[in-house]
């Protein structure tokens, strides 16, 4: 543990290919999220303001699958630099819905993005604008090292905060049979 | 020598996108772009699906609003059954809509917009978040925290789970609702009460500390669209009658909302995943057929509140502009949002004394009768549309979802280009000034789903581009 202000964890939150239901769970901490901010500061996440995810991070929180270019450098960045990464929830787990497109090209799945004169998917996209699309949506452990998984579309708030706690006493995410479960 | 500024990732956002404004030689504003970044593809793989599973797939789209992806489906899937759902399940499925309407405004109000219009649009970045709230006014966002506990507590006694709840379902709802539950939902929404009155007490303050630069957050005119109830034009978030006004306030049209499509159109860019729909009639027009939706729209547009509290609130709210009138600056969505929460916890109550509510019929069963159906509601950021066509079997062969951030596409590239033209001056600007572009597009609270965008290692890039469109310099500001 590097440890930031005060002593505290920096901890950070990031959302990849997802649906930001597990953020939301996150939120359902509720009072709890005080209690959190009392533990860890909270470095970087959608949530607060900082654009650039830092360096010395002790633990992040990962939703979503990494399907496109920037979810690909984010996870690597990520990975680099934060000492335990975990994959929160299923998409991030598993793929889950986020992976359903792998069922089809991804000339296919750009269809409705297509020009008056018939430029149709990568032709008509800009990609110095929006980031390209992976052949497939990928599980983020198939992208980079992981140290620990909280299934569930979403978790609930209960089993997040068994993670968090677990993870600011610097312990490694052991869920109980009952929070491993999926959907 | 013109210049980019680009903004990536906009934060306090729900979802991930970029903005880029484009200086020309003179250092003044030339051009804004919201950028979406995020493409998920599900009017693609949903085809081959069954109707049965397109409220709980659809539901993943978004987090936020999940419960109502999940009511238009089954929505869609009611008429492509081809029948009325029981009054007990409209009464649950109206409740649970409003519920999620309430959680999703706590989130936008207290969570990701309240430290910029309590704290300041200048204030310290790293506190400039729901922690520092709670360090500098924790009575606000406490009640902040609760009031969105109170919301998804709602929608977790009605549909099971407060997040993707496996409950609506073609032809109503899977479950009744338990005595119990309507008991412990009635305790509820007395505390949710308070702290949304509170919260409209702020507004003094807020107009004060922000009172000549609200004007430049999206003030113009455009098209509102949204539901009103179909003889008194009250608010309304389920049902109804699809209704557009132009900001002087005239009725251009209404339709019932099924043919939505012989009005809204979309089209697409190539620098955002994100379409851009807009209203037929007018696409060739200077605003390209812009109109808004969501709460601002909903107060716009309708008639009257129809509950009292949020009546008495609607009449001070369009004194804002002079005795009824429209309000047309985007500034005012947090307003109206907290009205929003109000109706909707009033509204609440009231179907919880209906004496249907707890009727433990909450299904009509049938079969495939039909092979297209359209499923609508009011999410909590405009009217969204769930559009089928099914075989014989139920199974999905086409579908358009038209999503309610969606449809303030153009109306949010119009906002940030009035805020960098109104507050960048000979090329000059600070870290505040692009907070409050940002702030522009987090008073439409638009939920993007999306994934982080953030190649660059600057949190602020700015690229010296020659005439040619060369590279010539790069600079970062920290």
């Amino acid at each position: 543990m590097s440890g930031g202000k005060n002593g505290k964890i920096r901890f950070a939150t990031v959302w990849l290919g997802g649906c930001s239901g597990c953020h939301m769970s996150f939120l359902d901490l509720d009072e709890r999220l005080v209690e959190l901010a009392e533990a860890a500061e909270l470095v970087f996440s959608p949530f607060v303001d900082t654009k650039e995810f830092p360096e010395d991070v002790d633990v992040t929180l990962v939703e979503g699958a990494v399907t496109n270019r920037a979810n690909l450098a984010m996870a690597e960045r990520v990975r680099e630099r934060s000492g335990r990464v975990v994959s929160l929830g299923d998409c991030a787990v598993t793929g889950n819905v986020t992976s359903m497109r792998n069922l089809l090209p991804t000339s296919a799945i750009l269809a409705p993005f297509r020009s008056a004169d018939g430029r149709a998917g990568s032709a008509f996209l800009d990609y110095t604008s929006v980031p390209e699309l992976l052949p497939r949506a990928l599980p983020l452990h198939q992208v980079i090292p992981v140290d620990g998984y909280v299934p569930g579309c979403p978790p609930d708030a209960d089993r997040i905060w068994e993670a968090v706690r677990a993870l600011l006493r610097g312990e490694p995410v052991a869920l109980a049979e009952s929070m491993r479960t999926f959907g | 020598m013109s210049r980019t500024i680009t903004i990536d990732p906009v934060t306090r956002i729900e979802g991930h996108a970029t903005i880029t404004i484009r200086l020309d030689d003179a250092g003044e504003v030339a051009d804004a772009r919201f950028h979406v970044a995020e493409f998920r593809g599900f009017e693609q793989f949903c085809v081959g699906r069954s109707i049965w599973e397109m409220p709980g797939i659809t539901a993943r789209i978004c987090g936020i609003c999940p419960v109502s992806h999940s009511i238009s489906a089954a929505r869609a899937g009611d008429a492509i059954l081809g029948v009325s759902p029981p009054p007990a399940a409209v009464l649950l499925r109206r409740i649970a809509n409003l519920a999620s309407l309430i959680q999703s405004h706590a989130l936008s109000f207290f969570h990701l917009s309240a430290a910029d219009l309590l704290m300041g649009m200048a204030a310290e970045p790293s506190r400039r978040n729901l922690m520092g709230l709670l360090a500098d006014r924790p009575e606000v966002a406490r009640g902040g925290i609760r009031l969105r506990q109170i919301g998804q507590r709602i929608v977790s006694l009605v549909a099971g789970q407060s997040v993707h709840p496996s409950w609506a379902v073609p032809g109503g709802v899977r479950e009744p609702l338990p005595p119990s539950h309507r008991e412990q939902i009635a305790a509820l929404l007395p505390d949710g009460l308070a702290i949304v009155r509170a919260a409209l007490g702020l507004l003094e303050e807020i107009y004060d500390r922000h009172g000549s630069e609200i004007s430049a957050f999206g003030d113009f005119p455009s098209l509102f669209a949204g539901l009103v109830s179909e003889v008194e034009g009250e608010l309304e978030y389920y049902d109804g009658v699809l209704r557009f006004v132009d900001a002087g306030g005239t009725v251009v049209e209404e339709i019932p909302p099924e043919q939505y499509d012989l009005a809204i159109a979309e089209r697409a860019e190539p620098w955002s995943y994100m379409l851009f729909p807009y209203y037929r009639s007018r696409g060739g027009e200077a605003d390209g057929g812009m109109f808004r939706v969501g709460p601002l729209a909903r107060l716009n547009i309708c008639d009257s509140a129809g509950t009292p509290e949020a009546e008495r609130e609607l009449v001070r709210f369009r004194d804002l502009r002079g005795r009824g009138r429209t309000v047309t600056g985007s500034f005012h969505y947090h307003h109206a949002r907290l009205i929003e929460i109000l109706h909707a916890l009033e509204r609440i109550g009231e179907m919880l004394d209906d004496p249907e509510l707890l009727d433990l019929h909450v299904r009509s069963d049938a079969g495939i009768n039909q092979q297209a159906g359209v499923g609508f509601c009011e999410a909590p950021r405009g009217i969204l549309f769930h559009d089928y066509e099914v075989d014989a079997d139920g199974i999905v062969r086409r579908l358009n979802l038209l999503i309610a951030t969606g449809q303030n596409n153009l109306a949010m590239n119009r906002t940030i280009l009035q805020i960098a033209g109104t507050f960048i001056k000979g090329g000059k600007f600070s870290e505040g000034i692009l907070n409050r572009i940002e702030h522009g597009i987090r008073a439409y609270d638009p939920c993007l789903s999306c994934a982080t965008h953030a190649y660059g290692r600057m949190p602020l890039r700015l690229f010296l581009l020659g005439p040619d469109g060369t590279l010539l310099d790069e600079a970062a500001r920290q």
